[in-house]
């Protein structure tokens, strides 16, 4: 699925919930619980993303010009917002990722039930994604 | 202090005064139940901040027009209730500020600067805000003096032997809250302050959970400074006082320098106002100070007895609810408390659960509180706190209750 498609599947999925705020924070958590955990031993201070007032860990590695996330969070809520970022955006390639617009946090109102601190804590982890990205983008242009 | 005589609060006479309390969130009632961080205001505030910029707005003190000399008026008035409201002995003992935090900071800083020496020890406790923290780890840093803390006990009460083991001839200063904010636990601060004085000690009291909650006898207490949060007892933000002992002020240098603090100024040297204007350098926050007297006359009115009152049995029933619900772990159970409740719920974030039961519109507080070294005490991260005020209600705390019992279910 392309990003795009992907985040059409999303704002699909939350227009179900009729803008239920309830609901809505119960799904997202739902979305985290089914996120597998990390590893205890990669809770560490250097995968914290930084920016979020929950700690949120973050790894990535590189396939065949594919990037893959892991994350995790000690809180639910926000292991549900990073679970729709790791959607979204594994499988695709760094340059996809750096050029990607993301509209689907707009679409599906996001900030009305998340609230400013946690939309910070939110483009935190997008930015780190696409840290992510462009490192490994300019690692391959050194090798080659 | 004329109080009425106990009796049962009328709450929808009560709730009516109240217009932010009438509003919708996120589809629900406003449950409002972070009244720690800030309560709400009565009409009668609002009314007043209003009136008071379209009918007597001027700089205070200085003018000679008549807008001037009812803007100062109505700003020494409030000096004056506040002097009742404690019990101050001199009216001059009541210093304006921009609130608890503003005013021990002024206490630390301009007692600490002339007499706090190297070797000294300033005694805290272990239940402080960080601004009954920071502004004496600030002058014992500058002065090399040295913090002491007074330990308490898993149900958070201060332990006082441990305390009267930590008094000196060395003990400067003793800065306690009244009341914590984190806990709720009211300290027994008469012989505490009693204590600090058998060894020359001066004693600060944080009282910005207490002003709106107990009674205050700064006389009585024999307190040295009482700090109080005007944001906290109905009244506008950005405004508190400093009461200090009289002795005390007027040995103290300024705290700031500028206008109004001033007698004479010349460019070799200034001779300073005398007190209270020695300390509120500057134009002052007159609107809301105006507006903090109706604050306390809201709070005179219905009598602090029965706002206690109404307030120690919202907490026992808030206590009873909460620790029913499985997983809930209640934090502060002191025998003596205000109405502040603290609590976790093992395996589940206190963000997650004030981000739930915001979408019923019930406003908690989550965090730290800004008390850290106190969630370390207890070994955790940050807690949901519900605090109550005069305008809540059980049906309240039942839909406290009831949202935290979905979400132990939701997530357990």
């Amino acid at each position: 699925m392309s990003i795009p498609q992907t985040q059409d599947a999303i704002i699909d999925e939350f227009s179900l919930l009729d803008g239920d705020m309830e609901m809505t924070v119960f799904y997202i958590m739902e979305l985290g619980q089914k996120l597998p955990d990390i590893k205890e031993s990669d809770r560490t201070e250097d995968n914290i993303v930084k920016g979020c007032q929950s700690k949120v860990w973050m790894m990535a590695r590189l396939e065949n010009d594919k990037i893959y996330f892991e994350a995790d969070s000690n809180t639910a809520i926000t292991k549900g917002l990073v679970s729709l970022l790791i959607r979204i955006f594994n499988g695709q390639s760094p340059d996809v990722i750096l050029n990607a617009d993301l509209y689907f946090m707009k679409k599906i109102g996001m900030e009305r039930f998340i609230g400013t601190q946690r939309s910070n804590g939110f483009a935190a982890m997008i930015k780190q994604m696409k840290f992510y990205a462009l490192a490994f983008k300019t690692q391959k242009e050194i090798a080659s | 202090m004329n109080t009425p005589a106990a009796i049962e609060l009328n709450l929808e006479k009560i709730r009516k005064q109240f217009p932010v309390l009438h509003q919708q969130v996120n589809g629900n009632p406003l449950v409002y139940l972070d009244n720690a961080a800030t309560n709400q205001k009565p009409k009668r505030v609002i009314d007043a901040l209003t009136r008071y910029y379209e009918h007597d707005n001027a700089n205070i003190h200085r003018g000679i027009h008549t807008l001037a000399e009812r803007a100062t008026k109505a700003y020494e008035e409030t000096r004056h209730t506040m002097q009742r409201f404690i019990n101050a002995k001199h009216v001059e003992e009541i210093i304006f500020t921009r609130g608890v935090t503003e005013s021990i900071n002024l206490g630390s800083s301009s007692y600490g600067r002339a007499f706090v020496k190297a070797g000294d020890e300033i005694i805290i406790s272990g239940m402080e805000h960080h601004s009954n923290i920071v502004p004496w780890q600030l002058i014992c840093e500058e002065k090399g003096a040295i913090i002491k803390v007074i330990p308490l006990s898993e149900v958070g009460e201060l332990d006082l032997d441990a305390y009267q083991k930590l008094l000196s001839g060395k003990t400067k200063v003793v800065a306690v809250n009244h009341a914590s904010n984190s806990l709720g636990s009211i300290n027994p601060i008469k012989e505490i302050i009693d204590l600090a004085h058998q060894v020359g000690a001066v004693v600060l009291i944080d009282g910005a959970q207490s002003s709106a909650h107990l009674p205050i006898d700064v006389q009585a207490l024999d307190c040295d400074f009482y700090c109080i949060s005007s944001h906290k007892m109905y009244g506008p933000t950005g405004t508190g006082i400093l009461y200090g002992k009289k002795e005390l002020l007027e040995k103290m240098p300024p705290y700031m320098g500028g206008g109004e603090m001033i007698k004479d100024v010349t460019f070799e040297k200034t001779t300073y106002n005398d007190l209270p204007y020695k300390f509120e350098a500057g134009t002052p926050n007159i609107a809301d100070v105006v507006a903090l007297n109706e604050a306390i006359l809201f709070i005179n009115e219905l009598g602090k007895e029965n706002i206690a009152n109404h307030e120690a049995e919202l907490l026992s029933y808030a206590a009873k609810k909460l620790s029913s619900i499985p997983s809930v772990r209640l934090i502060g159970t002191a025998r003596e408390k205000v109405s502040v409740q603290l609590f976790v719920i093992d395996g589940i974030h206190h963000f997650d659960i004030g981000q739930m039961l915001d979408t019923r519109g019930i406003a908690v507080r989550t965090g730290h509180h800004c008390t850290q070294p106190l969630m370390e005490r207890y070994g955790i991260e940050g807690t949901v706190r519900a605090s109550f005020s005069v305008y809540n209600t059980k049906e309240e705390i039942d839909l406290l209750a009831e949202g935290v019992e979905r979400i132990v279910k939701f997530l357990k």
